[in-house]
């Protein structure tokens, strides 16, 4: 069996995160988890989009295709179905998802071709220096929400449940060995598992809200974070639920009918 | 044993591209192409291969680049508005040398313009539609037969040349009904393979480099970042770009001869028509009518890249006369290879040329 180690393409390091930035640790959870499951490197291809997140695939060994910005879904949608036998995870970033992106998002989901598509929710669009996503919170700052931002931010997790992905879960950079089972479990999953991962961006988001130091902003996801099931449990009671919290756990694992299972 | 039958353009092309071992094909319906989606519905599961409605067709494409990379034939049928859409991941299809087929039965734009009329106002587009310096090459059928004859060599060329190759077709092609001789077999050349130890990105003297498909172990990273040989971005050598962006054009520009396929009548006329697509019909009925041989027709069947030395072949020539059903957009291209006068003739609307329009513009210029 392979480890999350022998998956990376060491030629291309150092890479280009900022110091503090999630995306490492998204990466080696789904390393781990690949890894985890037997998967030969010949036979594995990432895809992705344009963005931080999206750079991801750059630095594993294997087939890899970095693509156009928000259409990553439609590419692997491509290599999946042409070819079965290969396995396809998707690596993006809220922008690249659900901005750019969105229509082949809901697509995906509603295909449900068989793929796992891990998200690094960074709330915010890194790459090009803090702009506000779809995905930024009401009142957070960015560049381009100087007086806060004044949009509802979309669900992605829930958007996923909607649009019909066999398997949803959401977890974050902070919470590594859920993440990494709701990983293996996504690739376990015939039909598209996608699952969400709040990543911390100190450059762009915690500088500009108040969360300066990279602890602050993983205190930040752990105390905020809040289970799925609790979050159940205090609505069936009408306990109102604190402010700004989100919920993590697995959303839904279901056999809706799949396209692009191997045969 | 090859077969006769009645059949539409866009059926032609369809069929044209099954001959070819086309096994992919991601679509979003757009009159006037939609016939060829339809028939590839219908015949590509039944062949092996897989037939996806995508959500647009920035999608399609997308879906079509994301197959080719797994070694497959794949292509997709569009008009205006979708091309247009497609232009980006055109563009990225280029960098990586992606070799696939667009099929563009166009119509009247800009904008939605004519859904169901006929133009070739995208000429320009299918060559630098998408941002950044590129070449590509675009082919022009004038019947059914070469809507089934070049949408299968338009799979040899993206192949050979690891780049998108456009079949630049239109409405009156593409819905026109004609007899078409369905061979039994076409003849098909695959892409260069990339050679054990070589880098997937570096190329010999002809610029093009060996394809590997995912899923064969050799680990290639594609981007559309300015890359090295290896594939890895580097995106702030002035000289790698440089580089990268020079072997992408010269490749196919530098083939233009080893591509060139065109009818010359009548060479030694001093007034010649340069033509491409179904306004070379107009002229044919123009010479037949009149057999006059100081009247000489070049006749394009790849415009991209532009085989300018055929304009050679009519050492006589005084005045070259372009039909085309827009406003001169090839005739920018003819006029700056040659020393006499270059002609435009549009035609906008959506009809063809009659012959008397045509005669009564040469009649003016000789
Ligand atoms: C068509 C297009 N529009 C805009 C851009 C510029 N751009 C690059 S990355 C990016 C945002 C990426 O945000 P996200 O997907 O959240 O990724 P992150 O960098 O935050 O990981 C944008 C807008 C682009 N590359 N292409
Ligand atoms: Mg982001």
């Amino acid at each position: 069996m392979t480890s999350a180690r022998d998956w990376l393409r060491t030629d291309r390091l150092p890479h280009i995160y900022c110091t503090g930035c999630g995306n490492g640790t998204v990466i080696n959870c789904t390393l781990a988890a690949i890894s985890g499951m037997g998967w030969e490197r010949d036979e594995t291809v990432f895809v992705s989009g344009i963005g931080c997140s999206s750079r991801a695939p750059g630095y594993i060994q294997t087939d890899s295709l970095h693509t156009t910005h928000g259409r990553a879904l439609a590419f692997a949608t491509g290599v999946k179905l042409a070819k079965p036998d290969l396995n396809v995870v998707v690596f993006t970033g809220d922008g690249d998802l659900a901005a750019i992106g969105g229509n082949h998002f809901i697509h995906a989901c509603r295909r449900n071709v068989d793929m796992t598509v891990v998200c690094m929710n960074n709330q915010i669009y890194g790459m090009t220096g803090g702009q506000g996503s779809p995905t930024t919170p009401m009142g957070a700052q960015s560049t381009t929400t100087p007086y806060g931002s004044a949009e509802a931010a979309f669900d992605l997790a829930e958007l996923a449940v909607a649009a019909g992905a066999n398997y949803v879960a959401r977890w974050t950079a902070y919470h590594v060995k859920e993440l990494t089972k709701a990983i293996a479990t996504g690739l376990q999953t015939p039909g598209l598992s996608f699952i969400e991962v709040m990543t911390q961006c100190p450059t762009n988001y915690g500088r500009r809200n108040k969360q300066r130091r990279v602890s602050d902003m993983i205190e930040h996801m752990r105390t905020h974070a809040l289970l799925i099931e609790k979050k159940r449990r205090l609505e069936s009671e009408g306990t109102p639920i604190p402010e700004g919290m989100f919920t993590v756990g697995e959303l839904v694992r279901r056999a809706r009918p799949a396209m692009g299972v191997r045969r | 044993m090859s077969r006769i039958e009645f059949m539409q353009g866009n059926t032609a092309s369809a069929e044209g591209a099954l001959a070819a071992g086309c096994r992919f094909f991601g679509c979003y319906p757009i009159t006037p192409s939609t016939e060829i989606a339809e028939h590839m519905a219908r015949k590509l599961p039944k062949a092996g291969g897989t037939f996806i409605p995508m959500e647009d067709e920035i999608g399609s494409i997308a879906s079509v680049i994301g197959a080719a990379w797994t070694g497959a034939r794949a292509m997709t049928a569009t008009s205006g508005p979708g091309f247009s859409l497609m232009m980006e991941n055109l563009g990225y299809a280029v960098m990586t040398e992606t070799p696939l087929v667009v099929v563009n039965i166009q119509r009247g734009g800009p904008s939605t313009g004519q859904p169901t009329r006929a133009a070739q106002g995208d000429m320009m587009q299918c060559r630098f539609g998408s941002h950044g310096d590129m070449a590509t090459i675009a082919i022009t059928p004038n019947s059914v037969q070469e809507m089934f004859d070049l949408t299968a060599k338009a799979f040899n060329l993206a192949d050979r040349y690891r780049v998108p190759t456009f079949v630049m077709s239109d409405e009156i092609i593409g819905h026109m009904r004609e007899r078409i001789v369905i061979p039994d077999s076409v003849e098909t050349v695959s892409r260069p393979p990339l050679a054990e130890g070589e880098l997937p990105f570096a190329a010999g003297d002809d610029g093009i480099p060996g394809f590997a498909p995912f899923g064969t172990g050799r680990h290639v990273h594609v981007t559309g970042l300015t890359h090295d040989e290896r594939g890895y971005p580097d995106t702030t050598d002035a000289e790698a770009h440089d580089a990268l962006v020079r072997r992408l054009y010269r490749k196919v520009e530098s083939a233009r001869r080893e591509m060139a396929d065109y009818e010359v009548t009548n060479p030694d006329a001093e007034s010649v028509f340069v033509t491409y697509g179904p306004p070379s019909r107009t002229v044919q009925q123009l010479l037949h009518d009149r057999q006059d041989e100081g009247v000489g027709h070049l006749r394009l069947r790849v415009v991209w890249p532009f085989p300018e030395f055929a304009l050679q072949e009519f050492a006589d020539a005084k005045v070259f006369l372009m039909p085309e059903l827009n406003m001169g957009q090839m005739a920018r291209e003819v006029e700056r290879h040659v020393d006499q006068p270059v002609i435009p003739i549009p035609k906008l609307g959506g009809e063809l040329h009659t012959p008397a329009e045509l005669a009564s513009v040469l009649e003016a210029h000789r």
